[in-house]
C-alpha cells in the first residue's frame, strides 16, 4: 500500500469523526496557545518597563537630598557640581524644584502634579523632546521670563482643539507663557509623565516655590558608559559640600538610572521566570488532555484495528494509518494555537500589550505534537500488535 | 496438483479458554481435512465450539495445541505480515457480528480488502461495486453501516469476503440474518465460486443451507461428532 493511500485513509479516519477530531485538536489548540500567550504577556511586561525606564533617560543621575526641609541641596551645591576639573564626565547640572500646581486658563482649571521649575539642560537630560513651539532659553531663566512648556496630557485638558503656544495660562496666581508643548512619553505606572508643565526656575522660584531647597539635581554623564565614574566624581563633591549628620547618615542620596533599569529588568525577568513556569504547568495540563483523548479514541477503535486485521492490513499499514492521524491531529491543533496566540498577542491583555518570544511557540508546540505523537502512537502500536480475535473482542 | 494436497488442514487442535476451575475447552482434539474445491458445511449447538474452529481457519486466533496447515504451510510458523497476506489474499471472511467498520460507506468498506492488497483506486471502485451488485446493494453503495437493516449489512459482509475472489470463503453464519430471497441469492453466489473452483467452508444451524453443501460436519463440545 503506498504512503499516498495510508494518507488517504487516515484523513478518512479524522473526517469520519468529525467531533471527537475537533475537539481532539481544540484542547492542543488551547494547550499550546495558552502557553504562547502567558508567555507573551510577561515578556510584553518586562518589554514595557524596560521601555519606560529607557525613556527616562539611561545616562542620568538624580541627586535627591535625604533630610527634610532647608539645609539640602542649594543653588550653589548644583553650581558645584558642574566643575569640569572636579567632574569631567557630567555633561550637564540641572538643578529641579518641582512643586503641585493648577493651571487656569479661560474659566477651566487643572492641577498638574508637578509644576518643574529648571533649566533648558533638563530637556535633554530627561530625554522629554519639545513637539511644537521650543523650549525656554538660557536667557529665559536668567531673566525669570514667565513662560512654560506644558505635557500633552495639560494640553489636551486645558486647550482641546486649540494650539496652546502663545497663549497665556494662570499658573499659581501668576500669568505664564505657554512656549511650547512636550512630546509625548511613555509613562511609568502610577505617574502620567505628560502631566506636568515645565518653566525657568528662577521664575518658579519667584513665583510659587520661593527660594528653599531644592527639590533634587538632575545630573547628565556624557555618555551611559560614564555613570558610574560620575556618579563617584560627584559623590566626592558632595561629601564635601554636604557632610553626612551626626548621626551619620549621608545628607543625600543619589538615583543611578542605569542601576535602576537593571534592578527593574531582574523584577521583570522573575515575573518572566514566574509566567514561564505557570505556562509549563499548563502546558503539562494540556499534554494530560492530548494524552487522555489520544488513548480513548485509541482504544474505542480497537475493534476497527481487530476488523482492519482481519481483513489482511499488515501491522506496519495500520500503524502509518494512526500515526498520521495523531500528526494531522496534533499539528493542525498546534497551528491553530500558534495561530490563536499571534491573534491574541495583537489585543492588549490586562494593560500588557503581549510580545511573543519565539522560542516558546516552538516549545508548545513540539512538546503538544511529541504528546500526540506518542500517545496516539502508543496504544495504536500495542492494538496492532494484538491478535485480530483479541482486538476484535476488545470492549 | 488439485486434491493432491488439502487446501485446510487440521491436526488435532485444542483451544482452551480461561485456566483452573474456569478452563473451557473449546476445541478438543480437532482434525479436519478440507480439499480444494470443497463446498462444507459446520453445524452444531451452541457452545460446541464452531465459532473457534472457524477464527482458527480464518486466522484470526491461534490453536493452544496441535497444527493448522494453508495450502501445505503451517500457519503458527508465519511472521506477522505473512499472516496479514494470507487473510488478504486466500481467506475471505464473514463475521456473524458483520463488522463493517462504522461511520464508513458500504462501498468504501467492501473496498478496504483491495486496497490493503494494493488495487488502484479506480479498479478497486468497479470491483467494489461488481461485488455490492452480486448481493443485491449497488443502490445502497453510499449508505453507511447504521443506515442499513441487519440483512443489509450482512450482504455487505458478505461483499467484502467475496471482492478479493479468495480461494478459500469462510462464513460463519452468513445467512442467519437474512429472509429466504436473500438467503438464496448468496447460496447462488457461493454455489457460482464453488463452481469455479474456490473453498468453501461455513457455519449454519439452518439444515436446508447445510444441505446444499457437499460435505457436513457437525461439532459437539468441540470435538466432530460426524
Amino acid at each position: 500500500m503506498s504512503p499516498w493511500e495510508i494518507l488517504r485513509f487516515a484523513l478518512r479516519g479524522i473526517g469520519a469523526n468529525k467531533l471527537r477530531s475537533s475537539l481532539t485538536m481544540l484542547g492542543i489548540l488551547i494547550g499550546v496557545a495558552a502557553v504562547i500567550l502567558l508567555v507573551a504577556v510577561g515578556n510584553g511586561s518586562a518589554k514595557a518597563i524596560s521601555d519606560r525606564i529607557e525613556a527616562l533617560g539611561t545616562n542620568t543621575l538624580t541627586v535627591m537630598s535625604t533630610s527634610r526641609g532647608s539645609g539640602g541641596l542649594t543653588m550653589a551645591v548644583a553650581g558645584a557640581l558642574d566643575d569640569p576639573v572636579l567632574a569631567p564626565d557630567v555633561a550637564s547640572v540641572s538643578p529641579v524644584v518641582s512643586t503641585s500646581a493648577t493651571l487656569t486658563y479661560d474659566g477651566s482649571d487643572h492641577e498638574v502634579s508637578a509644576f518643574v521649575g529648571t533649566t533648558p539642560d533638563w530637556f535633554t537630560a530627561s530625554n522629554f523632546g519639545v513637539g511644537s513651539g521650543s523650549a525656554f532659553t538660557a536667557d529665559d531663566e536668567a531673566q525669570a521670563r514667565r513662560v512654560t512648556v506644558i505635557g500633552q496630557t495639560v494640553a489636551e485638558e486645558l486647550f482641546p482643539g486649540i494650539d496652546p503656544v502663545g497663549v497665556q495660562v494662570t499658573i499659581g496666581g501668576a500669568l505664564f507663557t505657554v512656549v511650547g508643548v512636550l512630546e509625548e512619553k511613555s509613562s511609568s505606572g502610577f505617574q502620567d509623565a505628560n502631566d506636568t508643565a515645565v518653566a525657568p526656575i528662577s521664575a518658579v522660584r519667584q513665583v510659587i516655590a520661593g527660594y528653599g531647597a531644592l527639590s533634587s539635581i538632575l545630573v547628565e554623564a556624557r555618555g551611559s558608559g560614564m555613570v558610574d565614574t560620575a556618579q563617584s566624581e560627584i559623590t566626592t563633591i558632595l561629601d564635601r559640600k554636604l557632610p553626612a549628620g551626626s548621626s551619620g547618615t549621608a545628607a543625600y542620596r543619589i538615583q543611578n538610572a542605569s542601576q535602576l533599569l537593571e534592578t527593574q529588568t531582574e523584577t521583570a525577568d522573575t515575573f518572566t521566570t514566574l509566567l514561564g513556569a505557570v505556562a509549563a504547568i499548563s502546558l503539562l495540563v494540556g499534554g494530560i488532555g492530548i494524552t487522555n483523548i489520544m488513548l480513548v479514541t485509541v482504544t474505542e477503535r480497537t475493534r476497527e484495528i481487530g476488523i482492519r486485521k482481519a481483513l489482511g492490513a499488515p501491522r506496519r499499514v495500520i500503524l502509518t494509518q494512526f500515526l498520521i492521524e495523531a500528526t494531522l491531529l496534533s499539528v493542525i491543533g498546534g497551528g491553530l494555537g500558534v495561530a490563536a496566540a499571534v491573534l491574541g498577542s495583537r489585543f492588549e491583555i490586562v494593560g500588557v500589550r503581549p510580545v511573543i518570544v519565539p522560542s516558546s511557540v516552538v516549545l508548545a508546540l513540539g512538546v503538544s505534537i511529541l504528546i500526540g505523537l506518542f500517545f496516539g502512537g502508543l496504544p495504536a502500536a500495542r492494538a496492532a500488535r494484538l491478535r485480530p480475535i483479541d482486538a476484535l473482542r476488545y470492549e | 496438483m488439485p486434491g493432491s494436497r488439502p487446501v485446510l488442514d487440521v491436526r488435532d487442535v485444542t483451544k482452551v479458554y480461561g485456566e483452573g476451575d474456569t478452563l473451557v475447552r473449546a476445541l478438543d482434539g480437532v482434525t479436519l481435512r478440507v480439499d480444494r474445491a470443497d463446498y462444507v458445511a459446520i453445524m452444531g449447538s451452541s457452545g460446541s465450539g464452531k465459532s473457534t474452529l472457524m477464527n482458527i481457519l480464518g486466522c484470526l486466533d491461534v490453536p493452544s495445541t496441535g497444527a493448522y496447515l494453508i495450502d501445505g504451510v503451517d500457519v503458527g510458523s508465519l511472521s506477522d505480515s505473512q499472516l496479514a497476506l494470507v487473510r488478504n489474499r486466500l481467506i475471505g471472511f464473514v463475521f456473524q457480528a458483520f463488522n463493517l467498520i462504522p461511520r464508513t460507506s458500504a462501498v468504501a468498506n467492501v473496498e478496504l480488502p483491495l486496497a490493503y492488497s494494493g488495487i488502484r483506486s479506480a479498479e478497486r471502485r468497479r470491483r467494489a461495486m461488481f461485488a455490492l451488485d452480486l448481493v443485491g446493494l449497488a443502490d445502497r453503495a453510499g449508505h453507511q453501516p447504521n443506515q442499513l437493516s441487519g440483512g443489509q449489512q450482512q450482504r455487505v459482509a458478505v461483499a467484502r469476503a467475496l471482492v478479493t475472489e479468495p480461494a478459500l470463503l469462510l462464513a460463519d453464519e452468513p445467512t442467519g440474518n437474512l429472509d429466504s430471497h436473500a438467503t438464496e441469492e448468496v447460496l447462488a453466489v457461493f454455489e457460482d465460486l464453488n463452481a469455479a473452483g474456490r473453498t468453501i467452508v461455513l457455519i449454519t444451524h439452518e439444515d436446508e443451507v447445510g444441505a446444499r453443501a457437499d460435505r457436513l460436519i457437525t461439532l459437539f463440545d468441540g470435538r466432530i461428532v460426524s
